[in-house]
């Protein structure tokens, strides 16, 4: 896939999950878009994951620990073959497998997550089968930065590390917030990166926007042999829509119909500028 | 009070499920122990020392014990994910609830030193919550084995069983109750010996002393049946319903809660399958339990020989 092929995904899945959030009238829009760039480089860049090879026990995998933003994981997997798009028509509403959170109800995905805190330690168990078995899947986690609050994740930090789980890579969305405001204010992070080293890991940071750069970067992992790898992925949340990029309350929320009009006709513009 | 055996004194559980893992670990090396810090806790030092690429520890850190339990089951390992009971299903219970359950991964969640094993040291380390919080979580089988047969039954069984399971056992030895070669299934209580008045239900370290209540109950002419129920869920409501019809009263008997455990999964039964008798359950009340080693607290609360018979009394005088 072209870099530009890839930025335009990256322009439809926007509006994709904004669509099938305004239909089920619930979503995490500001968290979704700001992973989706994070996604589309994953799923068409990274992995070799595919509908058909999903039950190989050699496929990489890739686990979302921050599962709230669903959004985005449903587009691209539907937009990876896993199932039918229309199926998203169902999001949310009663008896839908499609639930506001993932699960492995639907195929493509791992794991059930969307209580935070539980994606590492899970990719770490993974990771280390992969170690056992001598087989070279690779294992990647996102999770968000307001997330790391848990204290769950630095136990597996320890432990991905002491394994030496080089086949482990964690993605933090780095968004610099979360639902109450700024991370910094809620619960400072701050110097992340510098926490990570601390316990064993190898730190990258990027522009999670930059897709070919975000691919390259994911693609070099393992960052050095016998430990587990990090990519701070700087990201605003909400991107791509102007009204909504870095602005707390839409962590969760449901655009109005003029909203949602004018977040398609940015979307659509973006599009536009991509292909002349 | 001591402890006066009637029959055969076998080990404790804690070994024979060391004992019974090496054997399922020899033979598949894709059965692994997680532990966190709890191998020596665990009885678990000669499985690490036979089988050293076999043990996962993860280090004190219960929640990303049973988180990386479950990665490891996802990716095809047979996973017991062991620690103490009072730990495991506290401190870790959102990981059981959404990583192992929710998630259906195929995790042997082993509560080791569970009950009031660990005595005297107190209410952090006892879980006499735990099949109640269970019991409440979708897909989450529960096993309570009362001797050496049925903990090893429980465990090879467990390595078979493709969704959760939660296995919880003491530290003590115990006597066997069972002949060798006694049929188990998950599922399927055992009748330890029949009888017809009172019918004690009971689970875990608990039966041997319905057991002896049994044959105390014996000597004054009332006839006693012992089911061990080692399976709480799902609950063998066959033997519950039998016992209901074919004996004049119940007593169900657990190292536990009262609140939510054996007991309460036997009355709600019962009661919506139409079916009243006297029934009484004994177990833990809900206060702060008293101190004393596990057999001292066992008798404080009526868990014992003495207790259990004047329980029956009363309940067949009603
Ligand atoms: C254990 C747990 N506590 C609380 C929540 C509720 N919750 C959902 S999203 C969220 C904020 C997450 O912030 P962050 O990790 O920064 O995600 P992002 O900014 O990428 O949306 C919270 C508190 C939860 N899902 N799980
Ligand atoms: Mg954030």
């Amino acid at each position: 896939m072209t870099d530009i092929e890839l930025k335009r995904k990256s322009i439809e899945y926007r509006m994709a999950l904004l669509k099938y959030i305004k239909l089920a009238n619930a979503g995490h829009t500001g968290g979704s878009l700001s992973c989706v760039d994070i996604l589309n480089v994953l799923y068409n860049r990274v992995l070799n994951v595919t509908p058909d090879n999903f039950a190989d026990p050699l496929r990489d995998r890739y686990v979302q620990s921050k599962g709230h933003s669903v959004e985005a994981l449903y587009v691209v997997l539907a937009d990876k073959g896993f199932f039918p798009i229309s199926d998203l028509e169902t999001l949310c509403q009663f008896q839908s497998p499609y639930v506001g959170h993932p699960t492995r109800k639907i195929k493509g995905i791992e794991q059930n997550t969307g209580a935070l805190g539980h994606g590492l330690a899970f990719s770490a168990g993974v990771a280390l089968a992969g170690k056992k078995d001598q087989a070279d899947y690779r294992v990647f986690t996102l999770l968000g930065d307001g997330e790391l609050a848990e204290g769950s994740n630095w136990e597996s930090m320890l432990t991905a590390a002491h394994y030496g789980l080089d086949n482990l890579t964690a993605i933090v969305d780095r968004n610099k917030l979360q639902i109450s405001g700024s991370t910094e204010d809620v619960c400072a992070l701050e110097n992340l990166a510098a926490k990570f080293e601390a316990f064993g890991w190898v730190v990258r940071s990027a522009d999670g926007h930059d897709l070919p750069a975000l691919g390259d970067i994911l693609n070099s992992t393992p960052f050095e042999p016998g430990k587990p790898s990090v990519v701070i992925a700087n990201t605003t949340k909400g991107k791509g829509v102007s009204f909504m990029e870095n602005v707390t309350k839409w962590h969760h929320g449901v655009p109005s119909d003029e909203q949602y009009e004018q977040a398609m006709t940015e979307l659509q513009a973006r599009l536009m500028e991509v292909d002349a | 009070m001591s402890f006066q055996p009637a029959m055969e004194m076998g080990k404790a559980n804690l070994e024979i499920f060391c004992e019974t893992l090496i054997g399922l670990a020899q033979a598949n090396k894709n059965v692994l122990a997680v532990t966190s810090d709890s191998r020596g806790s665990g009885k678990l030092m000669p499985f690490a020392q036979a089988l050293p690429d076999q043990i996962v520890e993860v280090g004190i850190a219960e929640q990303n014990l049973v988180g990386v339990a479950a990665g490891l089951a996802s990716a095809g390992k047979i996973v017991y994910a062991v620690s103490p009971g009072s730990f495991l299903t506290a401190r870790s219970l959102e990981q059981i609830k959404n990583d192992v359950c929710y998630s259906d991964q195929p995790v042997k969640l082993i509560g080791i030193s569970s009950g009031v094993s660990y005595g005297a040291l107190g209410s952090t380390h006892h879980s006499i919550h735990d099949i109640a919080v269970l019991r409440a979580i979708h897909n989450c089988t529960i096993v309570v084995p009362a001797d050496n047969l049925e903990t090893a039954e429980a465990i090879k069984a467990a390595a078979a069983m493709t969704h959760p399971v939660f296995i919880r056992f003491g530290k003590r030895a115990l006597p066997h109750l069972h002949q060798p070669g006694t049929p188990f299934a998950v599922g399927k209580s055992i009748q330890v010996c029949d009888g017809s008045d009172i019918a004690f239900i009971a689970t875990g370290e608990a039966v041997v002393q319905a057991t002896l209540a049994a044959q105390a109950l014996e000597q004054s002419g009332v006839s006693a049946r012992v089911i061990s129920m080692h399976t709480i869920k799902p609950l063998d409501m066959d033997a519950v319903l039998k016992a209901a019809k074919e004996c004049k009263a119940i007593a169900t008997v657990e190292e536990h809660s009262v609140m939510g455990g054996l007991g309460e999964a036997c009355a709600a039964y019962l009661i919506q399958a139409g079916v009243s008798v006297p029934f009484k359950i004994v177990g833990f009340p809900d206060e702060d339990t008293v101190t004393g080693s596990q057999l001292e607290i066992f008798n404080h609360y009526g868990i014992c020989q003495q207790g259990l018979v004047q329980t029956a009394l009363t309940l067949l005088k009603t």
